[in-house]
């Protein structure tokens, strides 16, 4: 199986008891169960993280960078997400958080949120500049992206050619602890601190660009307990750093990309199956008014990633107060000469069945054969989450259709009927075999 | 092993929010099949055109999809009351759908305008209170 990008949920198998739980959840049906272990297929996982939120085994191990990496670096940034501010009790003023995170250790702070009210202003002038390829999907919430490219294809071409804020709060903040420090690029570390998985591998492999410029990754809920003991210390005297404003805050919530948008033509969906809905729904053309449609996979935006620790829409109303204070936007540079896309993105036919089209007949044939003989209780004992799912896996060559315990059990049953009817003919009189040798 | 795939769907009446269960399938199943996207889509609009239109008019029916290497053939068939003017429901905008259906948004007069546009092929065989049978073609 070949790997599109590296990815950011791990299976330990040591913790895995083989349950369905995580097969039933996976939204692109990534997931089988195999000689009782939970196995990811990489090319069909978009690091929406369900399967780590679900699996009560905790086998499901988002992937991301310890906090030991920071020795790595003579001079460490922290780019925190807006998703961070939404995680502390009664935190009214945003320069305690960044103030906190100098005393945690960093050199230096520069705000995703404040990179992010860039990307509005230029999200805004392709908005204004490309009314064809209207409804413009947000490419921010890179979960979404990845399904997109693997399942909707016609959708390709309304993707938001535009860097996501991380990326380019990495570059200016890389291009500006140059300058005052004078250290080379190397001795520089670019930390991001994410609320999810998906923005880890992400970094790590990039869509729609060559290279990151974020050099680690880490979760919002090993800093918080870091930032945790140095809050109340941060909070006697603040420094002034924020620049973040309303706009840059609020790309932590579902709905606030769009919001930064000042065009009331759009639709904001959250969790990732209700995305599945709008995108199934945009590729039929059921919406015709939109110009700008926001997708988050967690449910509540950002703060619903599994990397953080608060309840995503107790954090939501905590970012509110915290907005009530903050200016509508804070960062009033040109908007910067980089951050578009400059890779193609391109179709990943994965889930395709058969190569020639004599063969895709006859393995869809084989498959709606197939669906119709299994029970379709989608029970998941054989590994798969559905019946047709078995179905299609065999198809592939990757299943067989004892796999189905109810087959395997008829199939059984169909055994033992003819043993039986055996054993009375072997013992009828006049019947080669053990009567003959028995009478000897 | 024959060179087509048929696949088979029953519509059911009175329920809305059902409807399009059926071209769901089918674009699932195309997808699978690796169709291009834009005859998935052509396919799946035209099907969902004709799902709404069994719901809203005819009390459901059966739709039946044919996949071979040429083409894409979808028999929609209800026993519905039949299509008084075929002409006339061809125009776009023209409807007769009740009051309480256009209220939920259906009933445009878009639907056969529609599965005409997204089709390269249209045949209806309507006869009063027997029913109507659709079909549509979309080449490969």
């Amino acid at each position: 199986m070949s790997d599109m990008y590296e990815h950011a949920v791990q299976l330990n198998r040591d913790k895995c008891v083989g349950c369905t739980n995580c097969i039933k959840r996976c939204p692109t049906g990534a997931i089988r169960v195999r000689e009782g272990k939970a196995r990811i297929n990489h090319d069909l996982c978009v690091d929406c993280g369900e399967c780590v939120r679900i699996c009560e085994h905790h086998a499901k191990v988002p992937v991301y960078d310890p906090i030991e990496r920071m020795d790595e670096f003579v001079y460490k940034v922290a780019l925190p997400a807006p998703s961070l501010y939404g995680q502390f009790n009664n935190l009214d003023d945003s320069n305690i958080l960044l103030t906190a995170l100098h005393k945690m250790g960093f050199d230096s702070v520069f705000e995703v949120g404040s990179a992010a009210e860039l990307v509005s202003a230029m999200s805004r002038k392709y908005l204004d500049d490309h009314p064809e390829q209207f409804p413009l999907i947000s490419t921010a919430c890179p979960s979404i992206v990845k399904l997109i490219r693997i399942r909707f294809p016609s959708l390709i071409d309304h993707l938001l050619p535009i860097q996501p804020p991380v990326e380019i709060a990495a570059e200016m903040a890389r291009r500006k602890a140059v300058k005052e420090t004078g250290l080379s690029p190397e001795q520089i570390g670019i930390f991001f601190i994410s609320p999810c998985p998906a923005k880890v591998s992400a970094c790590r492999s990039p869509i729609g660009v060559k290279k990151t410029e974020v050099d680690a990754t880490l979760a919002i809920k090993d800093v918080y307990v870091r930032l945790l003991s140095v809050m109340d210390d941060a909070a006697e005297d603040p420094m002034d750093l924020a620049v973040a404003g309303r706009i840059g805050v609020g790309w932590g919530i579902s709905g606030g990309e769009a919001a930064g948008l000042i065009n009331d033509r759009y639709l904001a969906a959250d969790g990732i199956e209700n995305c599945i809905k709008v995108l199934n729904d945009l590729e039929d053309q059921k919406f015709s008014h939109l110009q700008f449609v926001e997708l988050d996979a967690c449910a509540g935006g950002c703060v619903g990633g599994v990397l953080t620790v608060e309840n995503p829409y107790i954090a939501k109303a905590k970012m509110s107060v915290l907005k009530k204070y903050l200016p509508v936007a804070g960062m009033h540079t040109d908007i910067p000469d980089f951050g578009r896309w400059t890779e193609e993105v391109e179709f990943e036919p994965v889930f395709t069945l058969g190569s020639n089209f004599k063969e895709k007949i006859q393995k869809m044939a084989q498959v709606e054969e197939l669906t119709k003989k299994f029970p379709g209780i989608d029970c998941g004992s054989c590994g798969a989450p559905s019946c047709r799912a078995l179905a299609e896996d065999i198809a592939r060559g990757e299943a067989k259709e004892t796999d189905c315990i109810h087959i395997l059990w008829k199939n059984l049953h169909t055994i033992m009927g003819m043993m039986t009817e055996m054993d009375k003919m072997a013992f009828a009189p006049g019947i080669a075999g053990r009567e003959e040798e028995g009478s000897k | 092993m024959s060179d087509s795939l048929e696949l088979k769907y029953t519509v059911d009446p009175n329920d809305f929010t059902r409807a399009g269960e059926a071209s769901k399938r089918v674009k699932k199943t195309l997808k699978t099949m690796g169709m291009p996207p834009e005859i998935i889509r052509r396919v799946s609009i035209a099907i969902y055109e004709g799902e709404i239109n069994m719901v809203i008019h005819a009390n459901g029916g059966e739709i039946t999809v044919t996949v071979s290497d040429e083409d894409i053939l979808m028999v929609l068939a209800d026993q519905g009351p039949g299509i008084p003017d075929v002409e006339k429901a061809m125009q776009a905008g023209y409807s007769t759908a009740a009051e309480s259906v256009r209220n939920l948004g259906f009933g445009a007069g878009m639907g056969l305008p529609n599965m005409k546009k997204y089709t390269d092929e249209l045949s209806i065989e309507t006869e009063k209170d027997v029913g109507t049978t659709v079909t549509m073609r979309v080449m490969l």
